[in-house]
């Protein structure tokens, strides 16, 4: 017998299931005075640095159905490619811009519309620049386990042919699906949980 | 460097442990029928921990109001309360080394007592109570503690197969220190015997990993002639320490 590692194992993820509004969303579900505002649901105010975005994302099923009742987070960097982070230690990231959105998607639509910055490059760890990107958090109704992506842009071509996680994606094929195309100032963003479209999701 | 709450500790960079995927339900469980048209065919893919996943938002005490801990009372009109067995749910949000994790967000939801969710899509014909809205929050202290009043929710019918009722549970949102330890969970409450029986619960393949989502009934934190107590522990993945990782440019 060796001595026992004694680790404890992660609590295993549920299901955020159809009502995860009235938890993390609940003034958009119609629950007032309980929280001023919704967690997240606003990003950027007239201090913050950086070239003003949006994102348009939906999440589509194996039908190419959308979600409407899904709700996604998201996390990036400031302008300079600082994130607004205790583990940050290469320097102090805007302090108007959080870098952490939330939002639902619509009841109708299927669409989550985010007003952020777009954010600057990030060192992968061997110090190579990352592409520009958003993380993004997935959970709804039917989902298990919230599911890890990235958004990256159509207008970073050659940052995003340099970028070493897109690189680690064996069949070329799908990198298009961490794309998200600029149009004016917005990026769209589909999310494709299954099919010839499926999003490549991550384990890290 | 310090951290929002003064103290020296130094903040931890490292990467995390990997997710044990056998231990957390897999995405396609059929049972649950919402899982076959909205879970992923192919293989995630794999990578060790850059800093957009070891980093994370921090949310400071200073967010809360006064009952954001107490469902009881945040929703009800002045002088009233929720209706439904009152408890107390408390524990400790701590990582997979057993380290207590300070200042965690925690977001919590529920049905009210008689199974009804304060939510356009739920049709259940059990009655709203007006004093219940059903959401709550808080932040762990310095030893990754928490605790908040509510009422025992109740069990609900859900169109899944013809008869599948949920055990009484409470949604849990969990942050820890970095955007990969989100987690959302769900706790459910010692003895039910619903648990055995529902999908969502059996999606999780191994029966110790769900016993780990009960929470024990907790005499010691019961207030007598008020509220009982049940104690619900968290644990998020644990991280590597920095020593040895590659190093950043310009670290």
């Amino acid at each position: 017998m060796a001595q026992s590692l004694s680790r404890l194992k992660e609590s295993p993820s549920q299901t955020a299931g159809p009502y995860v509004h009235i938890g993390l969303t609940p003034n958009f579900c119609g629950i007032s005075g309980v929280y001023a505002a919704d967690l997240g649901a606003t990003m950027v105010n007239d201090k913050t640095k950086g070239e003003r975005i949006g994102l348009k994302i939906r999440v589509l099923d194996g039908t190419s159905t959308p979600l409407k009742d899904a709700l996604i987070e998201i996390w990036q960097a400031d302008a300079d490619g600082l994130y607004n982070s205790p583990a940050e230690l290469r320097g102090a990231a805007d302090p108007n811009f959080q870098g952490w959105g939330r939002c639902p998607t619509d009841m109708e639509t299927g669409l989550c519309d985010f007003e952020t910055i777009k954010p600057g490059r990030v060192p992968y760890q061997d110090g190579r620049l990352m592409a520009p990107h958003v993380s993004l958090w997935i959970v709804a109704r039917g989902i298990n386990i919230g599911l890890q992506t990235r958004l990256y842009f159509s207008d970073e071509a050659q940052a995003n042919a340099q970028d070493p996680i897109l690189a680690l994606i064996e069949h070329r094929v799908r990198v298009p699906t961490l794309i998200a195309e600029r149009q004016d100032n917005t990026y769209v963003f589909d999310v494709h949980l299954q099919g010839d479209k499926e999003t490549v999701f991550f384990d890290s | 460097m310090t951290d929002e709450s003064g103290s020296n500790r130094r903040p931890e960079t490292g990467a995390f442990f990997q997710r044990d995927r056998t231990w957390h339900p897999p995405v396609l469980t059929p049972n649950y029928k919402s899982s076959v048209l909205r879970s992923p065919q192919k293989a995630p893919l794999p990578f060790d921990n850059t800093l957009s996943e070891i980093a994370g938002p921090v949310f400071g005490h200073a967010m809360l109001g006064k009952l954001d801990a107490d469902l009881i009372h945040n929703f009800a009109r002045p002088g009233e309360s929720a209706l439904g067995e009152r408890i107390i749910v408390h524990g400790r949000v701590l990582d997979e080394r057993g380290v207590g994790v300070p200042g965690a967000l925690l977001e919590f939801w529920q049905a009210n007592a008689g199974g009804r969710y304060r939510h356009k899509k739920d049709g259940y014909l059990a009655p709203l109570d007006p004093n219940f809205g059903g959401c709550g929050r808080a932040i762990t202290g310095e030893d990754g503690g928490y605790a908040f009043r509510t009422v025992k929710p109740g069990p609900y019918p859900w169109p899944n197969g013809p008869n599948d009722w949920r055990p009484s549970h409470i949604h849990f949102s969990v942050f820890g220190h970095g955007f990969a330890q989100r987690l959302i969970t769900q706790m459910y409450f010692e003895g039910d015997p619903l648990i055995w029986h529902c999908p969502i619960v059996r999606g999780i393949p191994d029966k110790a990993a769900v016993e780990t989502l009960i929470a024990t009934l907790d005499m010691q934190a019961t207030i007598p002639f008020d509220a009982r107590g049940y104690k619900f522990d968290i644990v998020l993945r644990g991280r590597r320490a920095s020593l040895f990782e590659n190093r950043l440019e310009g670290n």
